[in-house]
């Protein structure tokens, strides 16, 4: 047993931590900071610094821009790339996406994709939830249907985080209604989202943001040669992908910095004083301190890149977590938080009831922490 | 970083679990009621074997008859006597008491005392205020360390002092402090840092144990779900069940890994006050995890986890006796507290 870095690894977390908090612009570390959504042009900005130094895309193959890294300089990455207030690679395209197509793809389609992924040249959707088909996604009933060596799309997905800045989008659709498992005879299409037949409608949230869509198919034409992998083999590659994106879901570095923040301004106004409002900073400090060290944990042990069962104990808890800083946010505020449409009152305060609002998702989204539940009891302890 | 036993480690664990296995209240749960309902509540000739083993003596230097081994050797003891619910008071004698003796004691003391408890031929219980009360194994101990007002004092137990039985199926007693009969430990004076510092170890010792019981709790917990049928159907068919144990397998990996990081602070940190707040850290999440664990357990059981027969509402006792012991997660917060603005972010790997 060791708990200190090796020189390598603390080098390696100082040099993280030093491109991070000087090679991202400030403007947009200021925007993650506060609070604020990160705008389509900042995420971008972003991503593209990143990619330029070879960091927006470690997770995958090396001939890809991928970096031959240990989990734990991943962990680390990751966690400096949150504690400096920097948004992370776009989803969609670092984690979901541009593996599956670096896994399962054909030769032509890692050319012609994988690079502008990398990049945000593309950005990405995910098709995946559909209105009857969330938790049981197996179940979805988007079909796409042989016209020649072309794919009839039609059917509708929806919860399509960000759809709206998104140039193509990465879609589940049934290809054999007749398979003898809902699980079996559904591919993995590619499609540019002004392709004709494709709607987007906007879903306004709680919060009053606008961060999911609506998607409807309708006779949308899809060339063959944009199907990643085997026909009908596509919940597989959903599989992967979502084992993927399980992992990076549980926020402990943002949520460390938004606990600090909140921390010190409880420390300006007097609430630290407080008993009662410190014991639950210990409390949630303690937890995090808790989550950290069983990520720590997670991927120290996972050394063949798939995903440590322990994983769904992370963004279960992780979100936990994230939610139960944002309600924090929102009793220190008190009735200011109230005052959510107010330029009068402090920013944070102003913000805390719409983050709260807006952090219910966390949750729900990412294989809902119910799912986390049913994965623990039955593949963990067997029941 | 690295959180996974050497061979030595792993070899030391396999021992200690081979040893206790006949002890285990699942192999024989008439066991350890029978040696709990006699004093002095635990087996010596058990205490004896792990003598011999060498596991009395672990955490002293070897010129004091010990082993030289760290805190996670310790570690990986208490986790299996936890695991058993073994009643031995290892983290009172060994790691409490016998430490304050190995950071203070004199050359003579050193010798005398810890080659007594690293045989097995003296057992030793620390006793806290002039008078002291729960003193665990106060009317069994041959040798008391005293910790009055920060002033560590060593003496034979006095005489007339009886035992009675605590929930957890324990021995504890009431002690009373004859200066007449006490010498200083070492030098004497003022020795609280000190006193702090090997409170924590011990607190990081008791939170091995705590995790061992835990770990049990939750597997007769789903072992239970597993076979008892109601309704026609095994209760793991029922999903408000099978939640409720994923929520403790939850608490228990966070707090496994709190607790072993803690272990690394105090086996690496030259400062002890980060070993302290470590320890604050550990006791604090055990204290939580503890006492859900253990309601849910006997929940989950229904009506058996009630009876003394079965072993499961022991491991409730045993764990709430260890969250109430060397300092509850309220004191744990308070002194947490205190230290709330000496960081932004906590980093656990720059403790």
């Amino acid at each position: 047993m060791r708990l200190r870095l090796t020189e390598e690894e603390a080098a390696f977390r100082e040099e993280m931590r030093a491109f991070f908090t000087t090679e991202i612009p400030q403007h947009v570390r200021d925007t993650v900071a506060t609070g604020h959504h990160v705008g389509k042009d900042d995420y971008v900005e972003t991503m593209r610094v990143m990619n330029a130094a070879g960091l927006a895309v470690p997770n995958w193959p090396v001939e890809w821009g991928g970096r031959d890294w240990t989990p734990l300089q991943r962990h680390i990455w990751h966690e400096e790339m949150q504690l400096a207030c920097v948004p992370p690679p776009l989803a969609f395209n670092a984690n979901m996406v541009g593996p599956v197509i670096a896994n399962f793809g054909s030769q032509e389609q890692k050319e012609r994709f994988l690079p502008p992924t990398a990049n945000l040249d593309i950005w990405w959707a995910q098709g995946f939830s559909e209105p009857n088909a969330g938790s049981d996604l197996a179940s979805l009933t988007t079909r796409a249907v042989r016209d020649g060596d072309d794919w009839i799309v039609n059917g509708q997905k929806t919860w399509t985080t960000l759809g709206q800045h998104a140039d193509w989008i990465f879609c589940l659709a049934r290809t054999d209604p007749e398979a003898e498992r809902k699980q079996q005879g559904i591919s993995f299409l590619l499609f540019p989202m002004d392709s004709p037949g494709v709607t987007l409608r906007p879903i306004e949230l709680i919060d009053g943001s606008f961060e999911v869509n609506e998607v409807f198919f309708d006779d949308v034409r899809v060339p063959g040669d944009l199907l990643v992998g085997e026909v009908n083999q596509g919940w597989s590659y959903a599989k992967f992908l979502l084992g993927n994106e399980r992992v990076g879901v549980a926020p402990v570095g943002a949520t460390k910095r938004a606990l600090a923040r909140l921390k010190e301004i409880a420390q300006e106004s007097g609430a630290l004083d407080d008993e009662l409002t410190a014991a639950r900073f210990v409390e949630l400090e303690n937890e995090l301190l808790a989550l950290e060290l069983t990520a720590l944990r997670v991927v120290a042990h996972s050394s063949d890149g798939k995903p440590h069962p322990a994983s769904s104990v992370l963004k279960l808890k992780g979100t936990e977590l994230q939610q139960a800083v944002s309600e924090l946010a929102v009793d220190l505020a008190g009735p200011l938080s109230l005052a959510s449409g107010s330029d009068t009152v402090p920013e944070w305060a102003a913000l805390s009831a719409p983050t709260y609002l807006n952090l219910r998702k966390a949750s729900i989204y990412g294989g809902s922490n119910e799912i986390q539940r049913q994965i623990i009891a039955g593949t963990i302890l067997g029941l | 970083m690295d959180f996974t036993l050497d061979e030595e480690q792993e070899a030391l664990r396999d021992a200690v679990r081979g040893l206790l296995k006949g002890y285990d209240p699942a192999v024989d749960a008439e066991r350890r009621r029978h040696v709990t309902g006699e004093d002095p509540g635990f087996d010596e000739g058990l205490w004896g074997r792990l003598a011999e083993m060498g596991v009395l003596g672990l955490p002293f230097a070897e010129a004091d008859g010990g082993m030289d081994a760290g805190p996670v050797e310790v570690a990986v003891v208490c986790e299996e006597i936890g695991r058993v619910l073994a009643p031995e008071p290892y983290v009172a004698s060994v790691v409490l008491a016998g430490g304050l003796v190995a950071a203070l004691g004199s050359d003579e003391q050193r010798a005398e005392l810890l080659g007594g408890l690293a045989s097995g031929e003296r057992l030793l219980a620390y006793a806290e205020g002039e008078v002291a009360e729960p003193v665990v194994q106060g009317a069994r101990a041959d040798t008391i360390v005293w910790n009055v007002g920060g002033e560590v004092l060593v003496g034979p137990r006095p005489d007339g002092v009886t035992a009675y039985r605590t929930h957890d199926g324990g021995r504890a007693a009431r002690l009373e402090l004859d200066r007449g009969a006490v010498t200083p430990l070492g030098a004497g004076g003022d020795a609280t840092d000190v006193v702090a510092l090997v409170k924590a170890q011990a607190q990081i010792a008791a939170c091995h144990e705590a995790l061992g019981a835990m770990d049990t709790a939750l597997r007769m917990t789903t072992a239970y779900l597993t076979t008892r049928k109601q309704f026609g159907v095994t209760l793991n068919r029922f999903q408000a069940l099978t939640f409720r144990a994923a929520d403790l397998y939850t608490a228990l990996e966070l707090t496994r890994s709190i607790v072993t990081w803690a272990t690394l602070v105090a086996a690496e940190s030259d400062d002890p006050v980060a070993v302290r707040h470590a320890a604050a850290r550990a006791k604090l999440q055990t204290a939580r995890a503890g006492r859900l664990i253990g309601q849910e357990a006997i929940q989950l059981h229904g009506g058996i986890g009630m009876t003394a027969e079965y072993a499961v509402g022991h491991y409730a006792s045993r764990l709430t006796a260890l969250n109430h012991w060397l300092g509850d997660a309220r004191e744990q917060v308070a002194l947490l507290s205190a230290g709330l603005t000496d960081h932004t972010v906590l980093d656990p790997l720059d403790a």
